[in-house]
């Protein structure tokens, strides 16, 4: 599904690389979290699955995909196979909570009945069912996860990417987001999570890959979130 | 793609900016409609010269049968008078090059020249005159001609033609660079403004363009809208520079010049009607592609 070698990444007028000689491999159906601190390279490492950035060096492979040969009017195509959660929800507050789940659908230029039948569809699944017609202002921030997640979801991607998607919410909601994350898992999309929440990584011991200035430093199949040091 | 969804991207987009686009029809309007005045000005300068006037700089108009005067008293020139004024002119230094235009060739090009104006039905073939239309080596030796030929028998007048048209040409010219300078700083104008609505349109709109980029929405989709964008309002702005042209046409033209100038032959709507749709094609076109190339700068894909 993902496979890293030995991949760097540097970004100019920097003179630490953000990434160092990452080698990895994440396959079809695993939940894997992301650990580290700020500036450890997670967002760099997302943002290489994502292709906003090329690596400087090294091989990423994204859902079989050499991402340094994907010509760029492919990225949309590549993109569309993937979901996408953010810490900031990253939704319309113009638009009902149906429509910010059809707009996504709409972009890609999905028929008029499939998005029809689809909003109501995801919004269930994430339980925001009968809620299609409120705005995102007047949810909490859980729930604006869920649409969130909804969007990410709503074109059944092979892989849902999660930057930090607990960071603006209290442990309880975070609770039912991770409940939710890990039921998606559970219909075999692979998941890989950014996070600093340490008790979210250790109640789920799902693998956990952390990485430290720029480098891998631990990678562990039903990991904790890290040693006591 | 689903024409819909784009359609009301694009009303939200103009509406937001709503001064903006108003700045950007007045300006595309007005260099347009300069730059469609200067095309008919130019076309007004190639009307008034007709056939000849790039060819040859002196006329030597012969005796028509009803011509008066005293070089023409003795009525239509002769046969013989023709061949001797051929033979004079040809041995002439100054001459490069004798035309004879015949009565008939003289009415066609006349009536090519007014086609558009009631002058055309005015004469008749045999009020035409016979001619020699003289190309010279150096065109200021005009005056060779006039002292040579002037008052002979059988030569009604010798004209230059310059003299008469050039001022009026000149004037004509003047105002052309100058619409021309106006146009082009209007143009930049309007240029500069497209750039910035785009600008801003792209920034205030980058929740949405982020979101499409993100669940992946191809950069053809994502741009469309802006583009499609300037398109309007600079179809807008072409829409009143054509309005503009008409009017001109209709009233400075048709109801004002035409009534006190009958002599002149002006640009006929055929001219205005050729002109539309270069207007409306780089009305649309130019604030299109400038939309593109800010887009790649200012709208990551």
């Amino acid at each position: 599904m993902i496979r890293f070698d030995s991949v760097s990444k540097s970004y100019p007028k920097q003179n630490r690389p953000a990434l160092r000689d990452v080698s990895l491999e994440i396959e079809r159906g695993e939940f894997v979290f992301l650990v580290g601190s700020s500036g450890s390279g997670k967002s760099t490492f997302l943002r290489l699955i994502l292709r906003e950035e090329r690596a400087s060096s090294g091989q990423v492979h994204v859902l079989g995909k050499d991402l340094a040969r994907l010509s760029n009017w492919k990225v949309p195509q590549m993109r569309r196979q993937l979901g996408t959660v953010f810490q900031d929800f990253r939704l319309l507050g113009n638009k009902t909570v149906g429509e910010n789940v059809a707009f996504a659908l709409e972009v890609i230029g999905k028929s008029r009945g499939q998005i029809r039948k689809t909003v109501p569809e995801v919004l269930d699944l994430v339980g925001l069912g009968g809620k299609e017609d409120r705005m995102p202002g007047e949810l909490s921030g859980g729930e604006q996860q869920r649409v969130a997640i909804a969007r990410a979801f709503a074109n059944r991607p092979m892989l849902l990417i999660a930057d930090e998607p607990t960071g603006n919410l209290d442990p309880q909601t975070s609770v039912g987001i991770m409940k939710l994350l890990d039921r998606i898992n559970r219909t075999g999309t692979t998941v890989v999570m950014a996070t600093h929440d340490q008790q979210i990584v250790d109640q789920m011991r799902k693998r956990v890959i952390e990485l430290e200035m720029g480098r891998l430093v631990r990678d562990q199949s039903r990991g904790v979130y890290g040693y006591q040091h | 793609m689903r024409a819909q969804f784009v359609l009301s991207e694009i009303g939200v987009g103009l509406r937001r900016n709503l001064t903006m686009t108003f700045a950007v029809i007045v300006s595309v309007a007005l260099s347009l409609a300069l730059a469609g005045g200067s095309l008919l000005a130019q076309e007004q300068v190639s009307t008034m010269k007709g056939y000849w006037y790039d060819k040859v700089q002196v006329s030597l108009y012969l005796c028509n049968k009803n011509d008066a005067g005293a070089s023409c008293a003795k009525g239509a020139v002769t046969e013989q008078q023709k061949s001797a004024i051929k033979a004079d002119l040809n041995k002439l230094d100054v001459v490069e090059k004798v035309y004879y235009e015949s009565a008939d060739e003289a009415y066609k090009h006349y009536k090519e020249q007014f086609k558009d104006s009631p002058l055309a039905d005015s004469l008749t073939p045999d009020q035409m005159q016979e001619s020699y239309r003289v190309k010279l080596k150096d065109p200021t030796k005009y005056q060779v001609l006039q002292t040579a030929f002037s008052g002979r028998q059988g030569v009604q007048e010798v004209q230059d033609q310059r003299k008469t048209l050039e001022p009026l040409f000149n004037l004509l010219n003047g105002m052309n660079i100058a619409a021309l300078c106006v146009m082009a700083l209007m143009l930049v104008v309007a240029l500069l403004l497209i750039v910035n609505t785009v600008r801003v349109s792209a920034f205030s709109r980058r929740r949405e363009t982020g979101i499409m980029r993100l669940v992946g929405a191809s950069s053809f989709y994502i741009q469309m809208p802006f583009i499609l964008e300037a398109a309007i309002a600079g179809l807008i702005g072409a829409g009143f520079a054509c309005v503009l042209l008409v009017l001109g046409k209709y009233f400075l033209i048709n109801n004002w010049l035409q009534q006190r100038i009958v002599l002149i032959n002006f640009v006929g709507w055929d001219a205005v009607i050729k002109v539309l749709p270069l207007i409306v094609a780089v009305g649309v076109l130019m604030p299109a592609v400038a939309a593109f190339f800010t887009l790649r700068k200012y709208l990551k894909v």
